[in-house]
């Protein structure tokens, strides 16, 4: 076990992952419908200022700007031929940050979902998402990264493609998944579901967890129905900075710093073990959690009520397990 | 779980027990069996629109009721949506030639400067699946491209989505740009997408903001339904 990140959770009890890609960037001028991955090139001052943002802020461990640096996401910019080009760039400036940062940083290469929908009901077939995803780990490693991190995924299959793509990589892997849907991912997935999942992986991740999804609560509740799952794996709570509001013309999250201050303590409270943002997740908040994380004692595990009173209230009565799940009214009548 | 019975041969079934097992074959997305059902009731007489509503949107009503209630999720959707195509197929020529009622035409994209395409998709196949005629004008689209396929496509209903908090105002300026041609209260405005909300929807004078897919078909048909019933009579 020779992997920065390994190590590091080997000697700490928690780490601090970084905050927004996307939304920071918008803020640094980026046109949406743009492709934030071409900047590693164009605009490289503002992707180390992106990176420096959150090493100075207090991450740990921070993401490459590569979310959607995979050729099926690519090719809507024309840009399907430049994966290893713009995946290594990416991972390039974050090494050359990290190794003069003066305290030990993983980089960490997000790899973001290819965002085709898998076999049977969509186009995209296993082999090929693996191969989709083998061409950005390749790029990633290339340039320096220490380990990969699949996030915001909501398919099993696309999971354990990615994973598969690692480890023909041969690189250490990190996963999330995006539960925004009634407590699951947008295809069904719960978190017991992924906690079962992750630990058949004939490849596993080093560890796991849940990104983006809607609010700070919700996704602290699939934290806690991971750690019920029984899994001895490091979990990961990377969530949003709240919820996005619609004022004057513009989108902010209503997510403060101090509520994603309360938001770190608690995640570390229900179990996980890497905890960072996600959208709206500013430089501002990450420096508010670092300081809620190391000058606030461990607690016990929150209840349900107690998450609700300081971050707002669940956007579903379940997660989608046990009894308070919904269930369809209907009996099959016919075998298939 | 108790041992199934034997297959059913969908052709011996009275009507009365085959619409209800058409119902069940779309909610487990069986494309084989709704396209053979729907063969069977034309074979019986029933007409084209009649097969249309009382078999294939029934059916598909449940399925959308139960997405919005988080039982069933997009996988389990699509299945159905591809089912319920397969019977369209046989049915969408038979449909034209009778003059069949129109349940109404949609123009759908994602608006400009965003890519994501899962969720407009779904909206897309869940509205032909009730019936809809949909003009999907796919992603990254501007308020003249909407505009002009309004009103080539002589459509009732405009839905917008978009998945980034960054493309969602663009909504904004499409509904401004239709209501400075004086066009906006012809169409039916619906929007969605991840980040969007009810209130969002309000502020920038939507119709109405649809969570999801489901909510798409019921809030249009109560729409079209509505603007029906405000029509002079005859």
């Amino acid at each position: 076990m020779t992997d920065t990140l390994s190590r590091m959770l080997a000697s700490r009890d928690w780490l601090m992952a970084d905050g927004a890609t996307g939304t920071n960037l918008f803020n640094m001028g980026l046109s949406s419908g743009d492709a934030p991955e071409l900047w590693n090139v164009e605009k490289p001052d503002n992707i180390r200022a992106l990176y420096r943002g959150a090493v100075e802020s207090g991450s740990d461990i921070f993401l490459t700007n590569s979310f959607g640096c995979n050729a099926a996401r690519l090719k809507l910019h024309d840009a399907q031929n430049r994966v290893r080009e713009l995946n290594r760039v990416a991972a390039e400036l974050g090494r050359d940050l990290a190794d003069t940062a003066g305290r030990e940083i993983v980089v960490a290469g997000s790899m973001g979902p290819t965002g085709e929908i898998m076999e049977p009901m969509g186009p995209l077939s296993y082999s090929s998402a693996v191969e989709i995803f083998h061409e950005q780990a390749e790029g990633l490693k290339e340039g320096g990264v220490d380990v990969l991190w699949v996030e915001t995924i909501s398919a099993p299959d696309e999971f354990k493609a990615a994973g598969e793509a690692a480890k023909l990589a041969g690189m250490p892997w990190c996963g999330t998944m995006s539960f925004d849907t009634a407590g699951r991912t947008m295809m069904g997935v719960t978190a017991t579901d992924l906690a079962e999942m992750v630990d058949k992986l004939p490849y596993p991740p080093l560890a796991f967890g849940a990104n983006c999804g809607v609010g700070a609560s919700d996704l602290l509740r699939t934290v806690q129905g991971f750690a019920a799952a029984g899994t001895e794996r490091p979990i990961i709570a990377k969530g949003n900075a709240g919820i996005p509001r619609y004022e004057d013309g513009h989108i902010h999250y209503d997510g403060t710093p101090e509520l994603m201050a309360d938001y770190a303590v608690l995640a570390r409270d229900c179990g996980a073990r890497i905890i960072g943002g996600c959208c709206g997740t500013t430089p501002e908040h990450l420096k508010a959690m670092r300081e809620a994380l190391e000058t606030r004692p461990a607690g016990p595990r929150p209840s349900l009520d107690e998450i609700a009173g300081k971050l707002g209230g669940f956007s579903s009565a379940s997660d989608g397990t046990g009894e308070a799940a919904p269930a369809p009214a209907r009996n099959r009548r016919r075998r298939r | 779980m108790a041992e199934e019975e034997d297959d059913l041969i969908l052709s011996e079934l009275p009507d009365d027990e085959l619409v209800p097992q058409m119902g069940d074959d779309l909610y487990d997305g069986l494309k084989d069996e709704v396209a053979e059902g729907v063969q069977i009731l034309l074979d019986r007489g029933w007409a084209p629109y009649r097969i249309l509503t009382e078999a294939l949107v029934s059916g598909m009503t449940v399925v959308g009721n139960d997405f919005r209630d988080g039982i069933l999720f997009v996988p389990e959707v699509l299945q159905a949506a591809n089912a319920m195509k397969a019977g369209m197929g046989l049915l969408k020529p038979l449909l034209a030639e009778t003059g069949a009622p129109k349940m109404g035409k949609m123009v759908i994209g994602t608006v400009k400067g965003d890519i994501h395409d899962i969720g407009k998709n779904l909206v897309g196949m869940m509205m032909e699946g009730a019936g809809f005629d949909v003009v999907d004008l796919g992603i990254n689209t501007d308020a003249d491209e909407y505009i002009d396929a309004l009103a080539r496509e002589q459509a009732d209903i405009l839905g917008m989505s978009a998945l980034l908090t960054t493309t969602m105002p663009y909504m904004k300026i499409v509904i401004d740009t239709m209501a400075e041609k004086g066009i906006r209260d012809d169409y039916i405005v619906l929007v969605g997408g991840a980040p969007l909300n009810e209130e969002f929807g309000k502020a920038i004078g939507a119709d109405a903001y649809c969570r999801d897919a489901a909510v798409a078909v019921e809030t249009a048909k109560s729409f079209v339904a509505r603007r029906h019933n405000q029509m002079p009579a005859g």
